[in-house]
């Protein structure tokens, strides 16, 4: 206020605008970073898939308009694909949430351990994706896998079994794979949610008669939907764009019966050459993520619920 | 403007100015290229590794950092490497089956200038058709492979029989009397992953029944015959629970791992697999794997075919946009001199035609303790090592011929319908 008292002096901009001026100035370095870094690949990518762009250096591109989008629409391997990740993706993350939503209430509870519980909940996520991958492929192998060796020990199984060989046994194998690897972060943050419940709630249910079940569902569970929202969302975008763990356990195979829509891409962009196909199928997954996060919204959100 | 407000503009833009010339200012000392290959068939990385100190040693003015990765992550390696203005890597490994894809991409340097006549008189006539198109060439030979059929002595011993199979159908015999008398429950194991090694097999056993992956008109032939034969062959041998299913989801290293730890009697695969055998560090038939000619079907030889195996050398190949060609090529030329190859030919032979005769062959036999089965072996397969198709679209063509064997040995198609849709993609490739 001192400021104010002061004789009135001619100045071009007050010191809130020189202050913003030299903000702008000292963000300009990052911004242009993260152009470069984020909008630049986007709009390139964007751009090439409208494009025949074969990998190469001073390699032709021409412009073919939908063509790429219209190739991938029309060719059935495709839309196989599709269905593909959308099985991998549907069951991974309702086995995660049913699980982790498990854990959570499991957790909240506070048995005997609880806290072992919640940090040994951490070690399978915080295990890169890689290392996860080749862990099961080690457990899943034929010849030396634990799979085969516990079964034999309990006597389950006479012969090993080559697991992976199965066409319609690989994807759920993944399936299982992936769970044991991101159930813990759904049920991190589901028990997150449920430690910041007002306990009075539950309470004063208890004392109105609801038994633990009601309890529950008629309380904790929509207060919950908030934080499931978030874990669906997030588990959804990342499910349906798998890649590294079904490269490293099985290669998309036996027979592509786990080749996923992001692997595909990988294979036209890096394998095949074909930049412009790469780029339409990576506008395509994007499009089908959004418009999953968008259901999920619709169905999910009520605020008026909060 | 306030005092604090210009000096943080001042450092600011110094700190700019510095980065900026920082990033074009020139560092002293070892230019240092990078080199990418695989840890598979060839020298052991720690071979290498001791090659390129040595080079280092000889040549202060030249860092070699050396990078291993599967064989099946090399190609797309490269790809994304090339994206890169200077490139991730100076040189990399490049397989028979990529020049023609990649010197349509521009990726290779033409190193026709840089090869003496040493090296062209010298090295395998062979070698130098994998990485010469149109009269220029694209690289360095490094490693002449072939797939090869090795078989275990005491298990063949044990189920009575006195010599390995000279055909596939003698391999059945043999294979069905070792799983009856259970001295191993699969006897036989491949590297049938939905992988280029697949198509290796599949090429071994196409050539070996007088069939061809294309005909002379270049169009795909593997969907003839000759490949219906060999793909039901295939998958007979799984069902009759001679050929190890895990074979469906095995690489060249998994069936490495299956042969050695004594699971199998027969096994069909590159030359790293036999020093492998004999280290007693990981191995537990140590002294028991042998060599045979590759049988071929009966078929095959009534029409004259004597042994079919597929070639899967390689060479090292600049890259065209490296700022460091010179100093690559001359450890290029290091890794590949004679002298380091005849030192370090237990896992990979020489690429020079000398070291095959008079005193350097007896000298190339004394190098290692597996080298006096291992040339004898090289100089009877290599001979008989059948070409996969140089076209620019192999990889993808490959990949739908990977899909189709696969769909026939897991039962999702007949290995006709498989084959011919397999072939079809090939036809729609070359018309691209």
């Amino acid at each position: 206020m001192a400021q104010l008292s002061k004789p009135m002096v001619k100045r071009p901009f007050s010191l809130r605008q020189q202050d913003a001026r030299v903000a702008w100035l000292l963000l300009v370095p990052s911004l242009i970073v993260l152009l470069g870094v984020t909008f630049w690949p986007i709009l390139y990518t964007f751009i090439l898939s409208f494009q025949n762009a074969p990998s190469g250096i001073n390699q032709v591109r021409t412009f073919v308009g939908l063509g790429n989008y219209l190739e991938m629409l029309k060719d059935t391997g495709f839309w196989e694909t599709i269905g593909r990740t959308m099985y991998f993706t549907v069951a991974s993350v309702s086995v995660e949430l049913i699980l982790g939503l498990a854990v959570a209430q499991l957790i909240h509870s506070r048995p005997w351990g609880w806290k072992f519980l919640r940090f040994s909940l951490i070690i399978p996520w915080a295990v890169p994706t890689i290392v996860n991958g080749s862990m099961w492929r080690w457990i899943y192998s034929a010849d030396f896998g634990a799979l085969n060796g516990v079964l034999m020990q309990l006597g389950l199984i006479k012969h090993y079994i080559p697991w992976l060989t199965f066409p319609n046994l690989a994807m759920p194998l993944v399936i299982v794979a992936d769970v044991w690897h991101m159930m813990p972060f759904v049920a991190l943050i589901l028990q997150a949610a449920l430690a910041g419940l007002p306990a009075e709630l539950d309470e004063a249910a208890s004392v109105d008669g609801a038994n633990a079940w009601q309890r529950f569902w008629k309380i904790r569970f929509p207060l919950l939907r908030p934080a499931i929202l978030v874990a669906l969302i997030a588990r959804t975008v990342d499910a349906f764009r798998v890649f590294d763990i079904v490269y490293i356990l099985t290669n998309g195979g036996p027979a592509s019966k786990t080749m996923t829509i992001t692997y595909l891409t990988y294979l036209n962009s890096f394998s095949y050459g074909k930049q412009g196909i790469g780029a339409a199928l990576s506008f395509l997954i994007s499009f089908f993520t959004i418009a999953m996060a968008i259901i999920y919204i619709r169905v999910l959100y009520r605020p008026e619920e909060n | 403007m306030r005092p604090i407000n210009k000096f943080l503009i001042g450092l600011l833009t110094l700190a700019m100015i510095i980065s900026v010339v920082g990033c074009g200012a020139k560092t002293s000392g070892p230019v240092t290229i990078h080199i990418l290959t695989q840890d598979q068939a060839g020298m052991k990385p720690a071979e290498i590794d001791q090659i390129a100190r040595d080079f280092e040693a000889l040549n202060p003015d030249i860092k070699v950092v050396m990078e291993y990765v599967g064989y099946d992550a090399i190609h797309d390696k490269i790809t994304t490497g090339m994206a890169a203005n200077p490139p991730a890597y100076d040189a990399s490994m490049i397989d028979v089956i990529w020049p023609d894809e990649f010197i349509k991409a521009g990726y290779l340097l033409d190193v026709t200038s840089r090869v003496t006549s040493d090296m062209k008189t010298g090295i395998f006539p062979s070698a130098w058709n994998g990485v010469t198109r149109n009269g220029k060439i694209y690289g360095m030979p490094w490693l002449m492979d072939t797939k090869y059929f090795m078989y275990n002595k005491d298990i063949l011993q044990q189920a009575g029989f006195s010599a390995p199979p000279k055909t596939w159908e003698e391999l059945v015999t043999q294979a069905t009397k070792i799983k009856q008398m259970g001295l191993v429950e699969f006897p036989i194991v491949w590297s049938w992953a939905q992988l280029e090694a697949v198509v290796c097999d599949f090429t071994v056993l196409l050539y070996g029944d007088g069939g061809t992956f294309l005909d002379a008109n270049g169009k795909p032939s593997f969907n003839n015959a000759a490949g219906v034969q060999v793909l039901t062959w295939m998958k007979q041998t799984i069902d009759a629970g001679l050929t190890n299913p895990t074979s469906i989801t095995a690489d060249e290293n998994a069936v490495r791992d299956n042969f050695i730890a004594g699971n199998s009697a027969f096994a069909v695969n590159w030359l790293f697999q036999y020093s492998d055998s004999n280290n007693p560090a990981i191995s537990k038939i140590v002294g028991k794997a042998a060599f045979a000619p590759m049988p071929v079907f009966a078929a095959g030889a009534s029409a004259g075919v004597v042994s079919s195996s597929v070639d899967g050398s390689s060479s090292f190949g600049i890259m065209a946009t490296t700022p460091n060609p010179d100093q690559t090529w001359k450890f290029l030329e290091y890794l590949t001199s004679n002298a380091i190859q005849t030192k370090f030919s237990a896992e990979m032979l020489p690429i020079w035609q000398a070291d095959f005769q008079g005193d350097a062959l007896t000298q190339l036999l004394a190098a290692t303790p597996t080298n006096p089965i291992t040339v004898p072996a090289f100089l009877g397969q290599f001979p008989y090592a059948n070409e996969r198709p140089t076209v620019s679209y192999y990889n993808e063509g490959s990949a739908a011929l990977r899909l189709a064997i696969q769909q026939a040995l897991t039962g999702i198609k007949t290995p006709q319908q498989a084959l011919d849709e397999a072939a079809a993609t090939w036809v729609t490739l070359a018309g691209k």
